[in-house]
């Protein structure tokens, strides 16, 4: 277990990606895996500056990766605002393209990018957003 | 990210290299806005060196898409989008606002 923490601005977001990208491959995912959870960290972390933060430099994302035999876990956690991925609704589609919103996009891709997503917050801890990618 | 345009009689060959997120987005918006407000409706996205697209990105050309083809006076077409991010595209239905097509020359050609 391992964990990095990375200032709270988008600059970050490639950094965190090289990083998540590099665990992934060790872990022995296969490219489109590792992709997968590079798109649902960057995804969440954007989230994380946007929402939580409400801005850049208000605080830091601390990353921890756990690799074990069935996959990789990856912790995401900030001191923002709660912040439940959970409750944002699936984003519209087949919609007119000038009635098109950009709203729910990311984290319907962490849902469909991930095997399992799990959210708690806590006054103390903060938000911590649990990602978990299956080897398969 | 580095984005660079051509401009051809026809339409504009826009080229990015690189990571399109949260925060090289805002450079490709902005390179896609000046081709706009310049009157040019006709864009061809050129994807093939383009590694990663988060839906920070994927909003960027919806909106330039929305521009273009406001009163039908153009469009965004896409070129080699790489697997995986065509997947992603195609996942969250955004995949049905754009023509893709795998040769640059094939693009500009269709417009």
């Amino acid at each position: 277990m391992e964990t990095v923490s990375f200032p709270g601005r988008f600059e970050s977001l490639s950094k965190i990606g090289k990083y998540v990208e590099d665990a992934a491959k060790s872990a022995g995912l296969s490219d489109k895996a590792v992709y997968a959870i590079q798109l649902a960290v960057d995804e969440a972390c954007a989230n994380i500056i946007d929402h939580a933060y409400g801005g850049e430099n208000k605080g830091e994302i601390d990353c921890t990766l756990i690799a074990k035999e069935e996959g990789l876990t990856i912790i995401l956690r900030d001191r923002g605002r709660p912040y439940n991925p959970q409750y944002i609704p699936d984003p519209q589609v087949n919609v007119p393209l000038q009635k098109l919103k950009p709203r729910g996009v990311g984290v319907y891709l962490i849902r469909k990018m991930m095997d399992e997503v799990h959210y708690e917050y806590s006054p103390e801890e903060g938000n911590i957003l649990t990602l978990f990618k299956r080897l398969s | 990210m580095e984005v660079t345009t051509t401009e051809y009689k026809r339409c504009d060959v826009v080229k990015a290299v690189g990571r399109v997120d949260s925060s090289t987005a805002p450079k490709l918006e902005e390179t896609l806005t000046s081709i706009i407000e310049s009157g040019r409706y006709k864009i061809v996205f050129d994807m093939s060196e383009v590694n990663f697209m988060s839906s920070k990105g994927w909003w960027v050309l919806i909106d330039a898409q929305k521009k273009c083809k406001r009163y039908k006076r153009g469009e965004v077409v896409l070129v080699n989008v790489q697997d995986n991010i065509r997947e992603s595209l195609d996942l969250v239905g955004m995949g049905t606002y754009f023509k893709i097509y795998n040769d640059v020359t094939v693009a500009v050609g269709s417009f």
